[in-house]
């Protein structure tokens, strides 16, 4: 029966970059349903079935084992859990049960795999320990490196799509949400993710309209279904009806008329209404998003993360390998200040297999400078290639998570090792790089003061200094509505490292998602963080936002804030105060 | 199915999880490469589910926190040896 009928359904769920959409709906899912063949085959053909499988798994199983020869001896605790990893190609769940289910029902090695490691998966389903949970990702991803040699394709074909649809998936990928290309999607909705998970950073710096974390969406929505996307109400309306679909019609020319005229005036400064002026920057990613950056009028990189090439990879790279990325981008970017972040590694960036696979908190477990301190060589090979990227340009030296005194000691050990290095192979490199910490964990902002003696400046990551503030969970949904930048609790702790800084006269920018959204600014602005970097499609608005601020007022709005007790007065005295201001920032 | 394996104290033993994250994947995998070698099926039970000891999602799937009480259980006399180094390994806390 299915419910393509005319009965008009809405999905709430977490608006994952703003803008309307409206299309027909085309579903993925991680082993690519419309992909895979399914046909039923005789006594003989099972017995080829069978054999086919376990070439497949072979196949997959020496392409693990390659991963794990390529790294690093000393990266013992890590080979262990690929190990461990490798085990799955050949559990009986997955393996003799694909196996039994081919000679039993008599159908083809995919189709089988399919089933089996959907069972398997659905064993996960109701258990709460995130890590247990994320444990079927990884059968998910064993059973889709074994597909992928049975049917010779290479995971999701997003780039091959050739109608204009909006995808309707479990969960996306950052590398799957790269391919998409946007002659040819218009939005996506996905059941898992949160407004700060990874695949909603790049969907809202692609500037197309998502809805993340909505639960069960790819079991309401058939494929073909009319589907409203509303990234900025965070919802999403199936099959809707006549006047749902002409309001929202005039909603998304509204919101596009008014997207036009802020990327007009996007390329001039963010001076206030008082003459202060304010320095937007970008945080990318990928080299390609240098594009968006400047055409959204980015006086520089404010965050350049550095996952990905780790992750693309499924390698550490060499020296050589990180150096021409990154002078790729310091190049393009020139002579605006490119700040690169060292490796911030954590389970939600990086291949999962290799890096978090025993951690039963891995936000709070050996990630970014704890993994580099721990990995000296890694941390060396990274940190001279910035170095060496520092001679195109203007580069400055981001170090993540920084908790205490003795990790910035150790970093600047071994920025001294690199430079020593760099001299005695002779390879051209700047000395004059800035050297930076992220503000993201609370201890920093206690001890702010001290850590300032060792740095040039302090970049405050929203992201993580509310999640950890908050003791939050942000990938876990019942706690996600305590994630609020405005919470008194936060900007208190922002205006202590204004201060600290401040004493001791170094710069302070913030590289948080909270610099994107509109709402927050008056409160950023009271708190005078001159440099703020956000998603380049962020950019104009926040500009239009600032150019009709008045510093003055935005330091009482600062004053005011700190009088209240909780997120939603914050909120709603802003919102109050700059309504005509706001209306249309995604936020409504 | 559950209740018979009280019964057969020959072939079951109890012991306590004591490594502190629980069985996560690495102490999964060890259990699943010993119950391997088994003639026949090796069960691990938590909480009245049973698991294939011989499958490391199967174990993983019986959510094992640090101070479970588990069974061990094999089917036959030929297995008491591998039953022995399970739990041998268990309670060794896996090397942790």
């Amino acid at each position: 029966m299915g419910n393509s009928g005319s009965e008009q359904v809405v999905i709430n769920g977490i608006g994952g970059s703003p803008g309307i959409c409206i299309g027909k709906a085309y579903i993925v899912d991680r082993e690519g349903v419309d992909v895979i063949k399914r046909y039923r085959v005789d006594e003989a053909g099972a017995a080829q079935e069978i054999n086919r499988f376990k070439n497949a798994v072979e196949k997959a199983r020496q392409e693990h084992a390659a991963v794990i020869d390529s790294l690093d001896d000393d990266l013992g605790s890590e080979l262990n859990i690929l190990e461990a990893h490798m085990v799955l190609y050949k559990d009986k769940m997955i393996y003799e049960k694909t196996v039994d289910t081919i000679n039993n029902e008599k159908i083809n090695a995919e189709w089988a795999l399919k089933k089996v490691s959907r069972q398997a998966r659905l064993r996960f389903k109701n258990v709460d320990d995130p890590y247990l949970k994320s444990r079927a990702d990884d059968i998910a991803q064993v059973a889709e490196k074994v597909m992928s040699h049975l049917t010779g394709v290479q995971d999701i074909k997003i780039s091959e799509i050739n109608k204009r649809v909006v995808l309707v998936a479990h969960d996306l990928s950052p590398a799957d949400t790269s391919q998409i290309q946007l002659e040819q999607i218009q939005g996506f909705v996905t059941d898992r993710g949160g407004k700060d998970s990874h695949t909603s950073i790049i969907a809202k710096s692609l500037r197309i309209p998502s809805v993340v974390g909505l639960g069960k969406a790819t079991a309401g929505v058939a494929n073909d279904d009319l589907i409203i996307v509303d990234g900025g109400g965070g919802k999403i309306i199936i099959n809707p009806d006549e006047e749902t679909l002409i309001r929202y019609e005039e909603r998304k020319v509204r919101f596009e008329r008014y997207h036009a005229g802020l990327e007009r005036s996007s390329y001039l400064p963010a001076v206030t209404k008082d003459g202060e002026t304010y320095t937007l920057l970008s945080n990318i990613e990928l080299v390609e998003e240098v594009v968006s950056a400047r055409d959204n009028g980015a006086e520089g990189i404010g965050l350049f993360r550095t996952e990905f090439l780790y992750l693309d990879l499924k390698r550490f790279p060499t020296e050589e390998e990180l150096y021409s990325r990154y002078k790729e981008v310091v190049e393009l970017m020139a002579p605006a200040p490119v700040t690169i972040r060292t490796l911030d590694i954590n389970g939600d960036k990086v291949n999962p297999s290799l890096f978090s696979l025993e951690e039963a908190n891995p936000a709070l477990g050996l990630r970014a400078v704890r993994f580099c301190l721990k990995n000296p060589q890694v941390f060396l090979t990274q940190i001279k290639a910035i170095l060496r990227a520092g001679a195109s340009g203007n580069v400055k030296l981001l170090i993540p998570m920084i908790s205490c005194v003795s990790e910035i000691v150790q970093v600047r050990e071994i920025i001294d090792q690199a430079v020593n290095e760099l001299e005695k192979e002779n390879k051209e490199f700047s000395g004059k790089v800035a050297l930076g910490i992220m503000i993201e964990v609370p201890s920093a902002v206690i001890v702010a003061e001290k850590l300032a003696e060792y740095v040039d400046f302090f970049s405050i990551g929203t992201n993580d200094l509310i999640q950890y503030s908050m003791a939050i969970d942000r990938r876990n949904r019942q706690v996600a509505h305590l994630y609020q930048p405005l919470e008194p609790s936060v900007i208190h702790m922002i205006r202590l490292t204004r201060e600290a800084a401040d004493k001791k006269g170094i710069d302070l920018a913030m590289c948080g998602e909270m610099a994107g959204e509109p709402v927050n600014i008056p409160i950023l602005m009271g708190l005078d963080i001159k440099e703020l970097s956000m998603n380049p499609g962020s950019i104009p608005t926040v500009k239009q936002m600032i150019r009709n601020l008045d510093s003055s007022e935005t330091r009482k709005d600062l004053e005011k804030a700190l009088t209240l007790s909780t997120a939603r007065e914050v909120r709603q005295m802003i919102s109050d105060k700059y309504k005509e201001l706001l209306v249309f920032n995604g936020q409504e | 199915m559950e209740n018979t394996l009280e019964e057969n104290s020959l072939y079951t033993r109890r012991v306590t999880i004591s490594n502190s994250l629980g069985m996560h994947a690495r102490p999964a995998a060890k259990i699943a490469e010993i119950a391997g070698k088994a003639v026949h099926n090796v069960w691990i039970i938590n909480d009245n589910s049973k698991a294939d000891a011989q499958s490391v999602i199967d174990i993983l799937s019986l959510c094992i926190i640090e101070g479970s009480l588990v069974t061990v259980e094999v089917e036959s006399a030929n297995d008491v040896e591998i039953l022995d180094e399970i739990i041998k390994l268990i309670e060794s806390g896996f090397g942790e």
